[in-house]
């Protein structure tokens, strides 16, 4: 930290309780509360508990529910992930490219994030709607048998489509600050070296952006798996059959709805150690990335 | 000459096209708002505004009927409102001040609460719901407006992003303050914060966006309509359109979404620079 500093004993204490103290009674007690939970079961009134184990971790991963939600997570942060990811950095090396528009291509491009994942996923429930629907009625007369009320397939690469539509604007946001970033000397010298712009692009650009792209990766996956809970609750809730539940909404329903605390608790605990690791590894590399 | 005059004209119809993409879905919503209900049963999602914009936002704005018969539109936006103020007030504040203490102050914790701030960003309110409602409930915070803002303010993302800049402030700034006799708090108060200013804007703008935008928490936290969010207005329209309890009355539901998102768009175009500020400084 800094070299010149405050000695005093007590005054520090004084400047960080207020956020410890909101920290300890609204993050740390309810996350103890959560492990406390997920070892135990109640009875339907909640008047005897009883302390059962590892019992709800494992009627949780018993469970085929799990495991589907578990997939349909995995794959639809793999694809929201690649798709917004790619698309901001596209449209961002695109605007970087442009002098005199590259100001109204940015707002342009850029106001999407204002909109809450909420709002998005009830602007699509209205697009994707079999009664009035653009998209949904476009989407048939390609010859799809477009149905995200009946066919899973349907609902989920609409989820995707909505929550990569969201997400792109962040990440444009953030890839295009990082080409402005880009030394001018560094993109000269480059434009003398390599004369294709596809090459230079892969081989200077694209490396020099690599802090970006895994800060973003991180957050895009984040994103997923917690975020698009508006989304969800605003278009599929989960239907049908289950097939679009991601693991933080399956919580949300098992446990706020569904009144199971006890399994919801687990699958809180699990996706907690989840979120542990991505963020040990985020750690690991960033450290080694500060000295590139 | 002509190959890159081409590409060029490739790029912006490239980037028009992804514009488009963003505007037009919201734009024929909004357009759509301005229409009789009739209109849209009948003919689908409108591209140019009608006639009925007065009466159709004076009605949703200000009176207790369809999908909100509890409370007015004004109401929520005004929760929606207080939330999101309160929200980025508080975290500008709790997090200058804990980031204030961990870079200019030598004490024995400061690493340890450091990583207990650090531990916020492995706790999404996703993982904690059941029990974070609990909590609520016993200190009797469930509709109130500290129950909707205080627990949200702690996260550790504002004290990351004052500690990265506080990092960056110059040593001399505080030998100088000393021998001109500055104690702590006046350091704090007269001399780093006014410095931060730009900075403290720039969260400030930021946070206020994810405030207005929260959804998850408010809708655990409120069961009484007089705290309803304006995000939660646009989820009973859903309940209502999908689940069939009221006719269809899509020019309503397509005001209330407009309302939903004009405030933080509007945020995001006036003060640009300062909400890319916030946003990339911040969270790297």
């Amino acid at each position: 930290m800094k070299k010149v500093q405050f000695n005093n004993k007590f005054i520090p204490y004084l400047f960080v309780s207020p956020q410890i103290i909101i920290i300890l009674v609204f993050f740390i007690w309810p996350s103890i509360m959560a492990v406390y939970y997920s070892f135990v079961m109640q009875d339907a009134f909640g008047v005897s508990t009883q302390f059962v184990w590892f019992q709800n971790y494992k009627d949780a991963l018993m469970n085929s529910d799990y495991y589907s939600s578990f997939g349909f997570t995995l794959v639809f942060s793999t694809f929201v992930t690649l798709f917004s990811l790619s698309m901001g950095l596209f449209l961002a090396h695109k605007t970087n490219g442009m002098i005199k528009s590259r100001g109204i291509y940015r707002t342009l491009l850029m106001w999407p994030y204002a909109l809450a994942p909420a709002v998005v996923g009830l602007m699509a429930s209205f697009f994707f709607n079999q009664s009035h629907g653009d998209i949904y009625h476009f989407l048939n007369q390609l010859g799809w048998k477009f149905d995200p009320t009946s066919d899973p397939f349907s609902a989920q690469a609409m989820l995707v489509f909505i929550a990569s539509w969201k997400q792109i604007s962040v990440n444009f946001i953030f890839f295009l600050s990082g080409l402005q970033g880009i030394p001018k000397s560094v993109l000269e010298a480059s434009l003398i070296d390599c004369k294709s712009d596809t090459k230079r692009f892969w081989t200077i650009i694209f490396p020099l952006l690599a802090p970006t792209t895994f800060f973003l990766f991180i957050t895009n996956i984040t994103y997923s798996f917690f975020d698009t809970f508006g989304i969800i609750d605003t278009t599929t809730r989960g239907t049908p059959m289950g097939q679009t539940k991601t693991l933080a909404y399956k919580i949300y329903q098992d446990g706020f709805l569904g009144a199971d605390i006890g399994g919801s608790s687990a699958q809180s605990v699990i996706l907690m150690l989840f979120v542990l690791i991505i963020t040990i590894f985020q750690f690991k590399y960033l450290e080694k990335k500060v000295h590139y | 000459m002509k190959n890159t005059f081409r590409s060029k004209i490739f790029s912006h119809v490239i980037l028009i096209l992804a514009s488009l993409m963003f505007l037009l879905p919201v734009w024929v919503i909004v357009a759509s708002s301005t229409h009789l209900p009739e209109t849209i049963v009948n003919n689908g999602l409108q591209f140019f505004t009608g006639h009925n914009f007065i009466d159709t936002y004076k009605s949703i704005l200000f009176e207790h009927s369809g999908y909100t018969k509890n409370v007015t539109a004004f109401r929520m936006i005004l929760n929606s409102f207080i939330m999101a103020m309160g929200f980025a007030v508080g975290k500008v504040i709790i997090s200058s001040m804990a980031a204030y203490a961990i870079v200019y102050f030598r004490f024995k914790l400061a690493t340890f609460l450091f990583w207990v701030i650090f531990l916020t960003l492995l706790l999404p309110i996703q993982v904690r719901i059941v029990p974070s409602f609990e909590v609520l409930a016993d200190l009797n915070l469930l509709n109130s407006y500290t129950g909707l803002i205080v627990p949200l303010i702690a996260s550790a993302t504002g004290t990351f992003f004052f500690r990265q800049y506080f990092k960056s402030v110059p040593e001399e700034l505080l030998e100088a303050a000393k021998m001109d006799g500055a104690n702590s708090w006046n350091f704090f108060i007269d001399i780093l914060m006014p410095l931060s200013k730009t900075m403290s804007a720039a969260l400030f703008i930021v946070m206020f966006i994810v405030g207005w935008n929260q959804y998850l928490w408010p809708i655990m936290m409120t069961t009484d309509p007089q705290y309803s969010t304006i995000l939660l207005g646009i989820r009973e329209i859903y309940q209502s359109n999908f689940e069939g309890t009221y006719l269809p009355e899509f020019n309503r539901a397509f005001a209330l979404t407009t309302l939903a998102l004009i405030v933080p768009v509007l945020m995001v175009l006036f003060f640009q620079r300062l909400f890319v500020k916030g946003l990339v400084d911040g969270d790297k």
